[in-house]
């Protein structure tokens, strides 16, 4: 499997990371590398196995309903690139 | 209702979304508190904002209210189930992705039972429900003007959400409406969402296709975002529908897109084309691990479920000899059922007459104010009072229809307010028999001519009785004293 | 204060490779104060730390929280990825490069509970993310045992500060072998735990289903003492293993006689470096030679393990970094034109090459079209390695095996082919993958730079790896050898 100029490009959309041209050839190249080792996983062995989505077999564990964080607002917000009123800002969004 | 009619030969095929916050004191997964109206960002914990390192524990409570809710629609409860991440970049967003449940959803399954018309007009449906899924809400942009930015309070982001989907299976907006009616009474029986629309605690998406009668093949669909009354989502279906068959009539083609109510125009807008939508990238969340139910849980939770609404309009048929319609107004929300029994709890109430006040003074009262019935003027164990009044002969119903304008305006105490307004009915048959020989005396002319036969003339002569009693005199006793009067002698 | 200013049996040598446990009788003797102590480890840093680059910044040493407990007044520094309230923490990129962590890391406040005294925050690969510490926004690190080598990745600050004697302790991470691999290039000793052993929170995220935070220090002995302090469950992590975590301490000394060490023949290949191979399996004639009875065993698909890694990692880190958008912290691009501008010039410019790349690997790996046949093909890859681990357990104790197929490559060496560099994980990998406990010990050293020998155990088993370690250093000289170094007077 191997990616195309324009896949590498919506994928970096998808990412929010701009790909400009002169590093997209040597990306690509890099990425189809790493996309090469995966043919391995085209291996019969796998076909029934069920997939595993962490190491230990372990259950979630539910926390009681009760509120136990105060208001840190100065502290939370102090590395806030932008920020007026409590609220952070960003360019204007529009919907 | 709306009297609206779907065009003649197409049919409307429906399914709703509805997000309903669940009323955790704390977030989802985080110990920050849920409550709505804090200083914007107070309420959001270094969880919340997604801050580098930090992780997420899921809420005991967020569980069991989802567990709870597919109980009361008669649903599976997941033994297992999991979470998503749904990826996307939103300011609101903080972490850039929401934690879902996308392949393993808590609730699957389940139905509802809604009834639209009346009388004989009333048809019973069932809806089905897909599935119910755990989530967390996200934060609120605030689009005013801050230097031409836009402001981001994350706040509600982590609040515990459940999603409802249900089956496309309404075919007209007011089954659609009955159907969200349906599921805000129960989140609400269940305590599990305060159902506040305004503020956005129950949200509903439509999802809209027509296709020609007969035809079984569903239409492309269009899915209707920012619906916050019943009133608009009413309004929003119709449109819809319009929109859609005007486009297949006239030859148009209708295209996937999700579109925006917008109540002021009355109409919808696109928001986006399936083309431009994300891909969402869903994989399991690796910080959360599978949630494991066990029967014991589940069975200690079912033994929480309250009456809820349809149960009890069955009781109230049976039990206080409600007709069904009554009955379902009466408990089509849990405010109302509370209302009503609320007022029945006296000694000796009369459950009809009851009904008949809470849907018609309380109803027209609250109608006229703009009022949920949880802020109703006159408060129930008032109206208890009145109809006991009512009830003993003190009042007629048309002098207590008085005491309770006048409760709704000032307050106080029912029997001072008849006290003060002189509102006492005359019931004293000695009273009552002196100012009936006084219109006798006083019309002679008239009681020849009833007497010789003009029957119709005894309503002449309760109205004279009435304007001397100046409307007090107890109806039921002016008459006895009448007849026995002008008939007897 | 310098080192040589404190008067101590043996001076400075003594001092810096001192144990735990020496420094702890010598603060409890009176010997020197806990301030003495941290003004001595402050002021080498002070020295050699300018030519190793090993951290990227220095915290003015405070009194330990604790007088009693079994860290108190050691001095110890960070990987960059444990969030230290008040301390910047910048995980090695620009994106983080003023960042203030607000809040305190479950790992910094049990060190800190314990006693522990915090120098520094050492430099590493950005994000977690690579083998040789070159990823770095705060440039790379040098190995001490060879300033033109790498000293491992991505908690190279920590193995190369350790190595250096900067501290007696650091600590790190390991995703893919972070802990493991830059302990064997710098000749240290470094153990990851079971996945669930060391809470996570506050460690900031590359791999959260791999991500394990562990020690590197000078000997087993200290490593014991360090993760007991730091393991045990948190509350505050749902990935956390709740269960008691037992006094490694207490086990050092239980004889090995009898144990059976597997050794995986698939991974005594040509893929290992020779002379590598020789220093291995000298280490494990020494481990038969302490009583341990060796057994063949087979941990195959070691390919398929590194393809499944590299998709699943960049897969789960292209979504926990998807946080870093220029809104509430860190990194934000100048006047951003709109919202679309903001969040791709903030991590565009904020993020470094090698993040980037395996952002959009994993990107793609979870994309419409293509996660069956990445995603969840690398999930049931990573089933099948577990299984072999499984039944490898089934006929031994312990695994016993290189760590790197290579000793410590040169600066720029792999730095053109991202590929080849992802081979240096080839033996670590898998042992993340089954989330296993995995060690790294010094075994010898080849062209002057440093040999590792890996021991993995079962889920949990850190006592036994532990006591199996400490039996070879018993044994062994390796892990007292110090590099020499410009401006140190104490070499060997």
């Amino acid at each position: 499997m191997s990616l195309t100029n324009d896949q590498l490009q919506a994928v970096a959309h998808l990412a929010r990371i701009a790909v400009e041209p002169d590093w997209a050839e040597a990306l690509r190249s890099d990425i189809n590398g790493i996309l090469e080792q995966a043919d391995r996983l085209d291996d019969p062995r796998l076909n029934d196995l069920e997939p595993m989505a962490h190491p230990l077999d372990q259950v979630q564990r539910l926390r009681p309903d009760e509120v136990t964080e105060t208001d840190d607002r100065e502290t939370l917000m102090a590395a806030a690139p932008a920020q007026e009123n409590g609220l952070f800002l960003v360019p204007k969004v529009i919907e | 209702m709306s009297d609206y009619v779907i065009p003649s030969g197409w049919e409307a095929v429906i399914g709703l979304e509805i997000h309903a916050q669940l009323a955790t004191r704390s977030k989802i997964f985080s110990g920050a508190s849920t409550a709505f109206g804090a200083e914007p960002n107070a309420q959001a914990c270094a969880v919340d904002l997604g801050l580098p390192g930090v992780l997420p524990v899921l809420n005991e409570g967020a569980v069991r209210m989802a567990s709870l809710f597919g109980l009361a629609i008669d649903a599976e409860i997941s033994r297992v189930s999991s979470f998503d991440r749904k990826n996307y970049f939103y300011p609101d967003l903080p972490k850039g992705y929401q934690t879902t449940q996308l392949a393993r959803p808590i609730v699957v399954g389940g139905q509802v039972t809604i009834t639209t018309g009346e009388g004989k007009q009333a048809r019973e449906h069932t809806i089905n429900v897909t599935r119910a899924h755990l989530e967390e809400d996200a934060g609120k942009s605030l689009h005013e003007d801050f230097h031409g930015m836009t402001g981001i309070d994350l706040n509600r982001a982590g609040t515990p959400l459940i999603e409802i989907v249900s089956e496309p299976d309404m075919r007209t907006p007011e089954q659609a409406v009955a159907y969200a009616r349906k599921i805000h009474a129960i989140v609400q029986y269940l305590g599990i969402c305060d159902g506040n629309m305004q503020e956005g605690s129950f949200r509903v998406d439509a999802n809209v296709s027509v296709r020609p009668e007969g035809e079984t093949a569903f239409g492309t669909r269009a899915e209707i975002k920012n619906v916050n009354s019943f009133r608009f989502l009413q309004r929003a279906i119709e449109f819809e529908i319009e929109r859609q068959v005007d486009l297949l009539e006239t030859g148009g083609e209708v295209v996937q897109c999700t579109r925006l109510y917008d109540p002021d125009r009355d109409e919808t807008r696109l928001m986006r084309t399936k083309e431009d939508a994300d891909d969402y990238r869903y994989f399991p969340c690796p910080d959360l691990l599978p949630v494991v139910l066990d029967e014991a849980t589940i069975k200690s939770w079912r033994a929480q479920l309250p009456e809820l609404p349809d149960a009890k309009a069955g009781r109230y048929q049976s039990e206080y000899g409600l007709s069904a319609y009554d009955a379902g107004v009466l408990t089509a929300s849990r405010a109302t059922a509370e209302y009503f029994e609320a007022v029945i709890a006296r000694d000796g109430a009369d459950p009809k007459l009851a009904a008949n006040w809470v849907m018609g003074e309380v109803a027209a009262l609250l109608n006229r104010l703009e009022l949920e019935i949880g802020d109703c003027p006159v408060p129930a164990d008032k109206l208890a009072d009145l109809l006991e009044r009512i009830g003993d002969g003190t009042l007629s119903n048309k002098l207590g229809r008085e005491v309770f304008e006048a409760l709704a305006e000032e307050g106080g105490s029912v029997d001072a307010i008849i006290e003060a307004r002189g509102l006492k009915q005359i019931s004293d048959t000695g009273a009552i028999e002196a100012m009936v020989d006084e219109v006798i005396a006083a019309n002679p002319g008239q009681v020849e001519a009833y007497r010789g036969g003009k029957d119709k003339l005894f309503g002449f002569f309760v109205g004279q009785v009435m304007k001397a009693a100046k409307g007090k005199a107890n109806p039921q006793a002016v008459n006895e004293v009448l007849k026995r009067r002008l008939d007897g002698d | 204060m310098s080192t040589s200013d404190i008067p101590h049996r043996g001076g400075d040598a003594a001092l810096i490779n001192a144990s735990i446990a020496e420094l702890r009788a010598g603060l409890a003797a009176g010997e020197y104060t806990a301030n003495d102590l941290s003004a001595a480890f402050a002021a080498r840093i002070e020295t050699i730390d300018p030519s190793l680059n090993s951290l990227v910044s220095r915290v003015e040493p405070v009194e330990p929280a604790s007088e009693t407990g079994r860290l108190a007044g050691i001095p110890y520094v960070h990987k960059d990825i444990f969030c230290a309230k008040g301390t910047r923490t910048t995980c090695g990129s620009r994106m983080l490069a003023d960042w203030v962590a607000p809040y305190d890391s479950t790992v910094h406040e049990r060190l800190t509970r314990s006693g522990a005294v915090l120098l520094g925050k050492a430099n590493m690969d950005e994000f977690a993310m690579g083998s040789s510490n070159e990823n770095s926004h705060f440039g790379a690190v040098a190995n001490p045992w060879d300033t033109n080598a790498v000293p491992g990745g991505s908690s190279g600050g920590s193995a190369a500060a350790v190595a250096a004697r900067l501290v007696p302790f650091a600590t790190g991470t390991d995703t893919g072998g972070s802990i493991r691999q830059p302990a064997a290039f710098c000749g240290v000793t470094g153990i990851k735990p079971t996945y669930g052993r060391v809470s996570r929170y506050g460690m900031i995220a590359y791999a959260s289903s791999f991500d394990q935070g562990g020690v590197i220090a000078k000997s087993a002995e200290d490593c014991a003492t360090v993760l007991g302090e730091m393991a045990g469950f948190d509350e505050r992590d749902s990935t956390s293993a709740d269960r008691e975590v037992p006094d490694y301490a207490a086990t050092l000394n239980d004889s090995i006689a009898g144990l059976r060490v597997g050794i995986p023949r698939q991974w005594f290949s040509e893929a290992l470096d020779p002379a590598v191979g020789d220093a291995v399996t000298a280490a494990i004639d020494e481990l038969r030679a302490a009583g341990a009875e060796t057994v063949e065993i087979d941990l195959p698909d070691a390919d398929i393990a590194l393809a499944a890694y590299y998709l699943l990692a960049p897969a789960e880190a292209s979504s926990n970094l998807s946080r870093f958008d220029g809104v509430r912290f860190g990194y934000r691009c100048e006047d951003p034109k709109d919202l679309q501008d903001l969040y791709e010039r903030s991590r565009s410019e904020g993020f470094g090459a090698e993040v980037k790349r395996r952002i959009l690997v994993g990107t793609y790996a979870l994309s419409a079209g293509y996660y069956d046949a990445f995603y969840r093909r690398a999930q049931k890859a990573r089933r099948l390695v577990t299984d072999h681990f499984q039944r490898a357990f089934e006929q031994c104790d312990v695994i016993a095996g290189p760590v790197t197929p290579t000793p410590a490559f040169d600066r720029g060496a792999h730095s053109d082919d991202p590929a080849k560099m992802y081979l240096e994980d080839i033996f670590t990998i898998p042992v993340n993958l089954a989330g296993l406990p995995g060690m790294s010990v010094p075994a010898g050293f080849v062209a002057g730079r440093p040999v590792g020998l890996q021991l993995i155990g079962r889920h949990f088993d850190e006592a036994r790896l532990l006591n199996v370690a400490h039996q070879y250093q018993q044994r062994v000289d390796w892990h007292t050898r110090m590099p020499s170094l410009g401006g140190d007077s104490s070499n060997h």
